[in-house]
């Protein structure tokens, strides 16, 4: 879990890296996104290794879960978690739980007509049909709003995961204070990042 | 103080057991926790009431018998307290207390309150030890110098006394920092060194037999743990244990 966690966080901010530069130049965001979408290594090393990555950690996200819920056995009549641990540590399912169904829904977006475009379709290579791709998502204000919801629940996923995965590869050192305050901004900012550039292409279409 | 207890009662560990309620007055505010549990059960003879099975023994929080789950957590609302050392003026008049036994698996009730809490020996029995000659002629461990760092650590890990609170209180019933505190005691010193890869290998083998649940970080087990056992711990043997699996 904490290696995949750790792929998939390296991954999510290329991926905002990438998606930002459409807030500044559309050639820009253009030039980088064809550039992913048509690189071999890109395509066909990193993608499969990613979509394994993505599978991977919630499958056994759910498998953790399982197993911890038969430890426990019998549950107890009054269990005060708050009393210990916060709220997002204790319920990494549903915030999981809630990313994963977001992906669901961006890869429909994205991914799903991506590869129907390239792959089943064959049509020709557009080097600049990205941004216009993009920007057409965002007119829908219902998907703006799935999305900024799915980013809150994605920071509360962050904001947890991001420390516990060092913790769990066995950092837990003099520098672990620093890594939780750098957690905490990683976890904040990436999902705000990616709200404010779904906000920004609705208010500006 | 004049209290209403509801408590697990279960005959045997075949039984199938059910929160059962009971009044209580004339608790003392400075009464133990487990003194007013003596109160009751004498009450309970009165009335001819089997009274509550439950586990003690030093009653000064070093031997880690008492194992109740009360109002939810793990030895009480207190902190760095064994059930033992809880005293009933963290209560109120009139207060409703909820005791449970410690629940997990690998924990199964065998009476009442009183839990097997075996599994842990058989984590330890798998390598937390040193294996020494105790024929006369061992070295004094004193005379191998240890930085004063490294010792203080080491005696941190040490004094956990393996009650159980953090399997008790972790919501996957997770063993982890119980074992970590033991391999953590011997992994700090140099006399540890020698079956390092062993005992942390076999250690968690044992652990995950057992069906312990998995350690997912909330922090619970540290907050609740009577002895203050730190989650540096689990990062250590779980640092420990890469580096066993890489060494093979």
């Amino acid at each position: 879990m904490a290696l995949s966690g750790l792929f998939l966080m390296v991954f999510l901010l290329q991926h905002f890296a990438i998606n930002i530069t459409s807030v500044f130049s559309e050639t820009i965001f253009n030039q980088f996104s064809h550039f992913m979408g048509t690189n071999a290594l890109v395509q066909f090393v990193l993608q499969p290794i990613l979509i394994f990555g993505v599978i991977f950690h919630f499958v056994m996200g759910f498998v953790l879960d399982i197993q911890n819920r038969r430890a426990r056995g019998t549950r107890y009549a009054v269990y005060k978690g708050n009393a210990n641990a916060s709220w997002v540590s204790r319920n990494m399912l549903i915030s999981g739980g809630t990313v994963l169904a977001f992906l669901v829904l961006h890869f429909y977006d994205f991914w799903v007509p991506e590869m129907n475009y390239k792959y089943i379709e064959f049509l020709p290579e557009d080097p600049n049909r990205y941004y216009e791709e993009l920007v057409h998502k965002f007119e829908d204000l219902t998907r703006v709003i799935l999305y900024v919801i799915s980013f809150f629940f994605l920071a509360l996923h962050l904001s947890h995961g991001f420390s516990s995965a060092f913790q769990s590869m066995g950092l837990n050192n003099k520098y672990t204070v620093a890594l939780k305050s750098i957690g905490k901004v990683y976890a904040i900012g990436i999902p705000a990042g990616f709200a404010f550039i779904a906000i920004f292409h609705f208010l500006n279409h | 103080m004049k209290l209403t207890l509801k408590i697990w009662r279960q005959e045997n560990a075949n039984a199938k057991g059910s929160m059962q309620t009971y009044s209580l007055d004339g608790v003392s505010p400075d009464m133990s926790f487990l003194e007013m549990m003596d109160v009751l059960n004498e009450q309970l003879m009165e009335q001819g009431i089997d009274p509550v099975a439950f586990d003690h023994d030093c009653r000064e929080g070093i031997c880690g018998s008492c194992s109740m789950f009360i109002n939810g957590e793990a030895h009480g609302p207190d902190r760095l307290v064994t059930t033992c050392q809880l005293h009933m003026r963290k209560f109120k008049d009139g207060d409703t207390i909820h005791i449970e036994p410690f629940r997990a698996k690998p924990f199964p009730v065998i009476k009442d309150l009183v839990v097997d809490r075996t599994a842990f020996d058989r984590i330890q029995h798998a390598g937390g030890f040193v294996s020494v000659n105790t024929s006369g002629n061992t070295q004094d461990a004193n005379a191998i110098p240890i930085e004063k760092a490294d010792a203080d650590k080491a005696f941190d890990a040490a004094t956990c006394i393996g009650c159980g609170a953090c399997v008790a209180t972790c919501k996957n019933a997770s063993a982890m920092l119980f074992v970590s505190a033991k391999v953590s005691q011997y992994a700090l010193l140099p006399q540890g060194q020698v079956e390092a890869t062993d005992r942390v290998m076999n250690m968690v083998s044992q652990m995950d037999e057992e069906g312990f649940g998995n350690c997912t970080n909330t922090g619970a087990c540290e907050v609740e743990c009577p002895k203050g056992i730190s989650l540096e711990n689990i990062a250590r043997m779980n640092r420990e244990y890469l580096s066993a699996n890489v060494k093979g």
